[in-house]
């Protein structure tokens, strides 16, 4: 009995040791360039934290690489002048609050909409409406940037224009600070709104129609049949949305804050100077590239940090909803 | 809808006053844009930007013909930036998206985890850009605007749900006891009855290349690389970029006198808008599938 017994074990054991067949190395080839890509664009880039900790100099006659292991180390100097710099605070206030104000905005309208949307009767309008709102989705933020000029150029914008029409003070928008958060947050929400109302609208469609049915039979008023059905079954997507949006949090859509500004002038630099754009310049202007680096990876690492929070809070709330 | 169930007439009136005025909205941005472009420069300069100008001309467009070398080369670029960065977007893609899709797979968790961690973590703006330009010594070089956006997890993600769900095993099993190496399954079985994932992500790939301006700013500094978007972006700051070639004899100066400057601006705009406002109505229904593919947890 015994020895049967270590046989069948042996016999498990072997089992589970998977050999290397044929069919993976064939599958390993068609998926090698890929392979290759990742680790030249994604995993390279993730080495390059190196370059926060070191104080960068050219070593003359010699490349990039070759300086860069030759320079000395900084320890933490370059986080820290970072950290600690004028510049620090108010791109830290920038980035977070406007993507604050951009998630919510961006989870409540969108879904708001796309329930409003699935209730009219007429459908082809429906579909209209969709590809008229769908439109800014497509648009470069550079092209936007020349939509918004239109409006906003101080001695030809229409918007002056029709001050000027109705006897008030033109405004110098470019150069008055206080209203661009309202401006970019408009902007980005009719950037943003088609995209986001026509994948909760494709999740609500596919909601099954007899819920709705049973829920009229039951006595459901509109108010309580969106609570009871239709949001809980989108929940899972705009879940994701809103992990992922929040795991960007110290991100920010660069076009939006560089290009509809006119590539930030002066005036407005620091109420729409975000963490992208001061990298963005500091790599234009050739600053020090170890501080340059210092500031590029406090961004990433503290994404890394928000989204697994974001996930793990999400997973401990409703462990369906959770991406990771 | 079940009549019974539908909201209130009075309701529904609302709802589609709103909802036009906020479609409304959304394009008419592009309206008043065209208008100037097709406004005389005395009405602009007399009355600004309207949605109606005193006097119409078709003055900018003819000045954008005169130019149309730089404009028609810079849109070659961008044509040729696009194709070829879809057409490799689309390769890497649907290569590994297939290879996840695979159930038995030495390496499967492996390459899960190389395309999953990059889109929690980042290397960031000056790694990718120390990358590009130093270690691949890509500065003003075509592939700079080509390959770093080719490969996006979120559409390997799109990709393989897509194999898994729609190829059935069975297929495949049959294909290899009949001696096809995964390659041989790859291109002639799999792919031609991937027409819809291959028309999705071929369709991010493509509005993604043709819209980017960003990877120009950085890497581009050589005018002949320059694509429709990089050429808007410079024109920014210096609407005389557009003379490409100042007609012999006149000065820069006198060029940018004669030059009908509002109009030109918006015309330009126009130029490059005008495509993709016509293109993409009919694609949105890949688009949206590609979407809702992609949110739901791959």
């Amino acid at each position: 009995m015994k020895t049967e017994q270590i046989e069948v074990n042996k016999i498990r054991k072997s089992k589970h040791k998977k050999r290397w067949t044929r069919d993976d190395t064939e599958l390993s080839l068609l998926g090698l360039p890929c392979f290759v890509w990742f680790l030249l664009f994604s995993y390279q880039p993730m080495f390059g934290i190196i370059i926060a900790f070191k104080t960068f100099k050219i070593a003359p006659g010699h490349g990039f690489l070759y300086s860069l292991m030759g320079s000395d180390w900084a320890g933490l100097r370059n986080f820290r002048f970072f950290v600690q710099s004028n510049a620090f605070g108010m791109l830290l206030r920038n980035t977070v609050l406007y993507n604050i104000v951009f998630i919510v905005l961006g989870a409540v309208i969108p879904v708001v909409l796309a329930i409003v949307i699935s209730q009219i009767y007429n459908k082809r309008a429906g579909k209209v409406y969709q590809t008229m709102m769908f439109f800014p989705h497509f648009m470069s933020w550079v092209v936007v940037s020349y939509f918004v000029y239109a409006f906003l150029s101080p001695d030809k914008g229409l918007i002056n224009g029709i001050i000027r029409a109705f006897g008030g003070q033109t405004v110098q928008w470019y150069s008055e600070a206080k209203y661009w958060p309202y401006i970019l947050v408009f902007m980005q929400v009719w950037k943003t709104i088609g995209y986001s109302m026509v994948v909760y609208l494709a999740s609500i469609t596919g909601i099954d129609q007899s819920l709705y049915e049973a829920a009229v039979i039951d006595g459901a008023s509109k108010w309580q049949q969106a609570k009871y059905i239709t949001l809980p079954s989108i929940k899972s997507v705009v879940v994701m949305m809103f992990i992922l949006n929040v795991g960007r949090i110290f991100y920010s859509d660069f076009g939006l804050f560089y290009q509809v500004t006119q590539h930030i002038p002066n005036s407005l630099y620091t109420t729409v100077s975000t963490f992208d754009t001061y990298i963005f310049n500091a790599i234009r202007t050739n600053a020090p590239i170890g501080q340059t680096a210092a500031a590029s990876f406090f961004q990433s690492i503290a994404c890394c940090v928000t989204i697994l929070l974001a996930n793990f809070i999400v997973s401990k709330v409703d462990s369906d909803s959770a991406i990771i | 809808m079940n009549r019974l169930n539908r909201i209130k007439p009075a309701t529904n009136v609302v709802f589609n006053l709103l909802l036009l005025l906020l479609a409304l909205v959304c394009i008419i941005p592009l309206i008043l844009v065209f208008m100037v472009s097709i406004s005389s420069e005395a009405s602009l300069s007399a009355q600004g930007y309207r949605f109606i100008p005193e006097s119409f001309s078709g003055t900018a467009y003819a000045f954008l013909w005169n130019e149309r070398a730089t404009i028609l080369h810079a849109l070659w670029i961008s044509v040729l930036v696009t194709v070829l960065g879809t057409v490799l977007g689309l390769l890497l893609t649907t290569t590994m998206g297939y290879v996840l899709s695979r159930p038995v797979f030495r390496l499967k968790g492996f390459f899960t985890y190389v395309v999953f961690i990059p889109m929690i973590f980042n290397g960031g703006m000056l790694a990718n850009y120390v990358v590009t330009n130093n270690l691949l010594g890509l500065g003003n070089n075509i592939l700079a605007l080509i390959l770093p956006l080719a490969v996006s997890s979120f559409n390997i993600i799109i990709c393989k749900t897509f194999f898994k769900s729609t190829i059935p095993d069975s297929i495949i099993e049959s294909a290899k006891i009949d001696g096809a190496t995964q390659f041989r399954i790859f291109g002639s079985i799999v792919m031609p009855i991937s027409k819809p994932v291959l028309a999705t992500i071929g369709l991010f790939l493509s509005f993604g290349y043709w819209n980017d301006w960003f990877q120009s700013t950085l890497y581009i500094t050589d005018g002949r690389l320059f694509s429709l978007q990089a050429l808007l972006d410079k024109m920014i700051k210096q609407i005389q970029y557009i003379a490409g070639n100042p007609s012999a004899g006149a000065s820069l100066q006198q060029y940018i006198s004669q030059m009908p400057t509002e109009g030109v601006r918006m015309a330009i705009a126009v130029v490059v808008v005008i495509p993709i406002a016509c293109a993409y109505p009919f694609f949105q229904k890949y688009f949206i599938s590609g979407l809702t593919i992609g949110a739901v947890k791959g």
